[in-house]
């Protein structure tokens, strides 16, 4: 995803001069490729996150549309009033774009998981949250936050995620995606753990079990029509995200479902616990260790037949 | 006595409005609004390259209150100046205004950025800078700063900022009136020496008396002190100026004046200095 940002983000600089590329002294052996290409418009502000967004929101007053980037929660909780101040306040064209969001960096601990993020920044009045589910989201993302004035935050994996669509997705702010076709019930995703939801769709079919799968890149506005069709006609959802239970995406289906008046339909949410392990290991360890799994969303959607 | 100069004149609207509005709306921080009411007299009178009647003109100067408290002086100034009606200065705070307690960019013409929470301004400056500095535009970009806001970590990511990317461009004013929050600068988190911190960070400093029309506008028409590097004007301030029960009095930061505070200090404005 990494990788399909910043190449992204090089063809749009090519033909928008107003684009700008800040970072806080991360992104080595990434963020070249734009920085040799448009010195002028980027900037590393130096280990400098609160300043970073104000610079930001400067900028953008003055005309530019600014990408800061960073990594797990730098961008976002570190300097999280300046978001809130200095571009959310001025609508400012500030896109926000955090690598490593989820379990990514496993094994680095705490500090690097990001896991609060999406709910944080949804809460930001104007704030646009996108959280791609493979590469190919990750690109149309890219180029669809240039277009889109005001706040955006961007929330990607790593690089060399494994693309799970297989032609070009249909990627627009505020709609999902129909992965999949299903009649039995509708499992929803948000970010990179799409890959693995695809994976226990196959799995239930091998048990005639027929899952529709929507991937729902943008979390804010979220696609409360595609949605309420989902659960109308199947009944049953299973929302599956690398983050907290509180406020991303499990919180937002539920809250789309009682302010529409949804009746008969069954939730399960799979997602990070709250609480703060001590034990650490790779993003695949510590998603089995949360439940983020093939088997449990699986077993999740068999509990609901 | 040489007769009243235009900053000194407007100087002292500024306040008589800071005083009336506070008073009205039971507000509080009148003692920043008469600390700084010097400084943005002489900005808005001699500094700035505005104008009222195009706040969006692309190569105005920028100014930001970053030490949003102040609102009231902002507001004042710019009703002044002619941005919006002097009019609306009677309704701050009130249900419904556009006139915010923090300083407020949303429908208040003439206004650069929303502030409120302390240590913001610096960074959107540098920030507004850096893009006049890449686009090759003959703006310059000013932002007033409290000495309290002097703690905030934040301030001085911004301030280490500016000279690396030589943001001459750039003009910090520091209100030192030595009075936050709890008390003294001094007892709370001293900043002694101040203008020192400033040029260990690269900028060019200057200590002016902040209540001297003259040596403000000598000090602001002389930006940058140095080419290629930021200005930073210490400005020594006196809490509460111009009324004397109010200066350094920590209470005015918080105290709103009643009516007969009020009528002392108005006839203490209009009895001139």
């Amino acid at each position: 995803m990494r990788t399909a940002f910043i190449e992204a983000l090089c063809e749009a600089a090519a033909q928008d001069e107003r684009i700008w590329l800040l970072t806080g002294d991360l992104g080595y052996s990434v963020l070249e490729r734009f920085s040799t290409r448009f010195p002028e418009r980027y900037l590393n502000v130096g280990v400098a996150e609160q300043n970073m967004a104000g610079v930001a929101a400067g900028l953008a007053l003055c005309g530019k549309i600014v990408f800061t980037y960073s990594i797990a929660n730098f961008p976002t909780l570190r300097c999280l009033e300046q978001i809130r101040n200095d571009v959310c306040y001025h609508r400012a064209n500030v896109k926000l774009v955090a690598v490593g969001g989820g379990l990514t960096y496993g094994a680095l601990g705490f500090t690097h998981h990001g896991l609060e993020d999406l709910a944080i920044m949804r809460a930001l009045p104007d704030m646009t949250v996108i959280a791609p589910g493979d590469p190919a989201e990750a690109r149309a993302a890219t180029r669809a936050v240039v277009d889109r004035p005001g706040p955006c935050y961007l929330r990607l994996g790593k690089a060399g995620e494994p693309r799970v669509h297989e032609g070009e997705p249909d990627f627009r702010i505020g709609r999902a995606i129909t992965v999949r076709e299903g009649s039995a019930l509708t499992l929803v995703s948000t970010g990179g753990v799409l890959k693995l939801v695809v994976e226990a769709a196959r799995m239930l079919a091998q048990r005639k079990i027929d899952a529709r799968i929507l991937s729902m890149p943008t979390l804010k506005p979220l696609d409360v029509e595609a949605l309420l069709h989902a659960a109308e006609q199947t009944k049953r959802l299973v929302t599956v995200e690398e983050h907290s239970l509180i406020g991303g995406l499990a919180s937002a289906v539920a809250e789309a479902l009682c302010a529409e008046g949804v009746n008969g339909v069954r939730v399960r949410s799979l997602g990070t616990s709250g609480k703060i392990e001590p034990r650490v290991g790779s993003q695949d360890y510590l998603r089995g260790m949360y439940g983020l799994s093939v088997d449990a969303i699986v077993a999740a959607a068999e509990t609901l037949l | 006595m040489s007769p009243e100069t235009s900053s000194a004149r407007l100087a002292r609207s500024v306040r008589a409005h800071a005083l009336r509005m506070i008073h009205r709306a039971r507000g509080s921080h009148v003692g920043t609004c008469l600390s700084a009411a010097d400084i943005l007299a002489v900005l808005y009178d001699r500094v700035l390259r505005v104008d009222p009647a195009r706040p969006d003109w692309t190569d105005r100067d920028r100014f930001i209150m970053s030490k949003g408290h102040g609102a009231a002086a902002v507001y004042a100034i710019l009703a002044e100046r002619g941005f919006f009606p002097l009019a609306w200065l009677d309704s701050y705070c009130e249900d419904g205004s556009p006139l915010a307690g923090h300083v407020t960019h949303l429908a208040v013409p003439g206004v650069e950025a929303s502030t409120g929470s302390l240590g913001h301004g610096l960074s959107i400056g540098c920030g507004m800078a850096l893009a006049g500095k890449r686009d090759g535009r003959p703006y310059r970009v000013f932002v007033l700063l409290s000495d309290g806001e002097c703690d905030e970590g934040s301030t001085w990511e911004a301030v280490l900022f500016a000279p690396h990317h030589r943001l001459d461009n750039l003009v910090a004013i520091v209100d030192y009136n030595q009075m936050q929050g709890f008390g003294s600068v001094q007892d709370v988190l001293d900043l002694d020496p101040l203008a020192e911190k400033w040029r260990a960070f690269r900028w060019a400093a200057r200590e002016i008396d902040g209540h001297d029309y003259e040596a403000i506008e000598d000090a602001l028409r002389r930006v940058p002190f140095e080419p290629g590097k930021p200005s930073v004007v210490i400005a020594h301030t006196v809490k509460g100026k111009g009324v004397s029960f109010m200066e350094h009095q920590l209470a005015w930061h918080y105290r709103s004046p009643d009516a007969e505070q009020l009528a002392r200090a108005l006839a203490e404005l209009a009895g001139g200095e």
